[in-house]
């Protein structure tokens, strides 16, 4: 038996074995599925709902060749409804996830670590300290734009429920559960105007995201992007703080 | 006027209509407020029974387009409502007496019918300087208005005046117009918007409270539910053309002239409920978008400060801008792009510079290893 079998761990071609480091299973198979169900839906929410505020150029012939407009409104709809559907299973799945499933749907203010590392987080992002802490979850501050986007997103599916309970008509069962939204603006109008605003609040939300995860990837002390993939959270040192 | 005891059935039989006249005209009223195969009969009995509803019809700030509107009903016919269904007893506009006469009537009517007049108002009364922006007979009219509706069985807000403030409360609003259901609290309030509303509209709400003695059936916003439980958009003869996406693109172009959908010049048909589509206007010869106009949602809350007729995207005037949500969305996006990238670039030269400061970077220095 050679000298190298008897190694064990990674090992480069010259028989160095490399470090070893501390993995933590965060984010479990529905969550991730949640996500990247959820990033498919909003892109096509977002360019459906963008062309039913400005729809494509006329279509010629006659209207009983085409259903166009028709189509890009079936498929705003459809992606609408999967959105509430996935959100609704999400949102029961901390019932039967790990710890780190419940983050998203609360904030625990009344912890004063919590706000501390906040705090510290958003130093970190304005350049004022050295290096970011480690966190095996959503570090404080990404756990505020979580939960913000999801009352947001609440506020989306809730104005897209109520609208479309309006061609549905006054008798369906979405225009009851969802009419309060023209309680609060009894103009259908300026809901259709929230929410294309909402739009844009997206699409903000989407550039910040992507670009937090990836400067995190490479600067911070855990990985990210790998995270969302096999939902492993792989931790880059073992120092205490 | 004032003394209605008689019954609309007594009322045409004297006129020598026909007990047969009568009954086919209980049948359409039936059929055009969609009620069941009973209601015919039911409308006939209360016809026969019921004593004249009397009402007083006031007039706060406002146009008289309501009122224009009203007089044009075909069905019913105006002049059928006015002088056999109901007891007008009061409506400035309308009424022979003046002056003193006519607030004696106002008075009358209070205490004699009290509890069971019915109150149209047409328009609003303005709150600000104690409503000395409209006085009605030597006193503010938001005064003569509380007073007659303290008595009153229920009050009908005719137009988007009375239901939602239109125009004379539109930004800034100086005469702090406010609509009735605001002033009003103690009574229910029927709106019936429109700027002005349909005159069958008009005239089908009137007909059913003096049949049915209570107030037809409300929506969410306090509208009867039997005209304004639909879009324009839902039974607008041109929604093949929006579903296939076929738009008018320019005022004068070939689209127009075939017909297609309004939504790009701003069509506010999808956003506002109202009968339009189905009822029509002037006995049901047209309506604004049968004449190649979109619809401008002048029976929707605050119609006027929604931005331009001829807008797809509302106008959003917030913080001294004014734009609309594509224009604002995309600005704050481009702002937090440039910002992203700003931030990503000091992330860069922040990094190399730590590098410069820290040559051994073997894993022995302090830090993760990574940045440094």
């Amino acid at each position: 038996m050679t000298e190298i079998a008897r190694v064990q761990g990674a090992l480069d071609s010259a028989g160095e074995r490399a470090r070893s480091l501390q993995t933590v299973y965060v984010y479990q198979a529905p969550v991730r599925l949640w996500h990247w169900v959820n990033a498919l839906l909003i892109v096509a929410l977002c360019i459906t709902g963008y062309l039913i505020g400005s729809p494509p150029p006329s279509v010629q012939g006659e209207a009983s060749a085409s259903f166009q407009f028709g189509y890009i409104r079936f498929i705003h709809f459809f992606c609408g409804q999967a959105l509430i559907v996935f959100f609704l299973l999400r949102a029961i799945w901390p019932l039967f996830g790990n710890k780190y499933s419940k983050q998203i749907f609360y904030m625990p203010v009344t912890n004063r670590t919590w706000w501390w590392g906040m705090l510290y987080e958003l130093k970190w992002y304005m350049f004022l300290v050295r290096d970011p802490k480690k966190y095996i979850g959503h570090n404080p501050l990404a756990h505020v734009a979580m939960f913000t986007f999801m009352l947001f997103m609440v506020f989306m599916m809730c104005s897209g429920m109520a609208m479309y309970g309006e061609g549905l008509g006054v008798d369906s069962w979405q225009y009851k559960v969802f009419g309060f939204m023209f309680t609060l603006f009894p103009n259908s109008q300026d809901l259709h105007t929230l929410h294309h605003l909402g739009m844009w609040a997206i699409v903000v939300f989407v550039m910040v995201h992507i670009y937090a995860a990836v400067r995190e990837d490479i600067l911070s002390r855990q990985s990210m992007i790998s995270s969302i993939v096999s939902g492993e959270r792989l931790f880059r040192d073992d120092l205490p703080d | 006027m004032g003394a209605a005891t008689e019954t609309f059935y007594e009322v045409i039989r004297r006129q020598g209509i026909t007990r047969r006249s009568f009954i086919k005209f209980c049948s359409l009223t039936a059929t055009s407020l969609g009620l069941g195969s009973m209601g015919a009969s039911q409308i006939a009995q209360a016809l026969e029974s019921k004593p004249r509803v009397p009402v007083i019809w006031m007039h706060g700030l406002e146009c008289t387009c309501c009122s224009e509107s009203f007089i044009r009903s075909a069905h019913p016919l105006v002049k059928d409502v006015v002088l056999s269904m109901i007891s007008l007893d009061y409506d400035d506009t309308l009424m022979a007496a003046a002056g003193h006469q006519a607030e004696a009537i106002l008075e009358e009517t209070r205490k004699k019918h009290k509890g069971q007049y019915v109150l149209a108002v047409e328009g609003n009364p303005p709150l600000n300087e104690d409503g000395m922006f409209c006085i009605d007979g030597g006193r503010p009219f938001v005064e003569k208005l509380k007073e007659m509706a303290e008595d009153a069985m229920a009050v009908v807000a005719w137009g988007s005046c009375a239901s939602w403030g239109c125009v004379q409360a539109a930004k800034p609003n100086p005469t702090q117009a406010t609509p009735i259901d605001k002033v009003i609290r103690n009574k229910p309030v029927i709106k019936v918007p429109g700027c002005p509303p349909i005159a069958e509209v008009m005239t089908g709400v009137i007909t059913y409270i003096i049949t049915f003695g209570k107030l037809p059936e409300l929506d969410r916003q306090g509208r009867p539910k039997m005209f304004y439980s639909q879009r324009i958009h839902d039974k607008c003869y041109r929604r093949p053309h929006f579903d296939a996406g076929q738009f008018v693109e320019q005022w004068d172009d070939d689209a127009a002239r075939k017909g297609f959908c309004l939504y790009k010049m701003g069509c506010k048909g999808p956003t506002t409920y109202n009968a339009c589509s189905t009822v029509r206007w002037n006995g049901g010869v047209s309506f604004p978008i049968q004449s190649g106009h979109g619809c401008i949602g002048c029976s929707e809350d605050g119609f006027w400060d929604k931005g331009s007729f001829y807008e797809r995207l509302t106008t959003i005037q917030q913080f001294g801008i004014e734009a609309n949500a594509d224009k604002i969305g995309a600005t704050v996006a481009g702002a937090v792009g440039v910002a992203i990238a700003a931030h990503a670039a000091v992330t860069t030269v922040r990094n190399l510079s730590r590098r410069k400061e820290v040559p051994d970077s073997n894993g022995g220095d302090k830090s993760n290893g990574k940045s440094a």
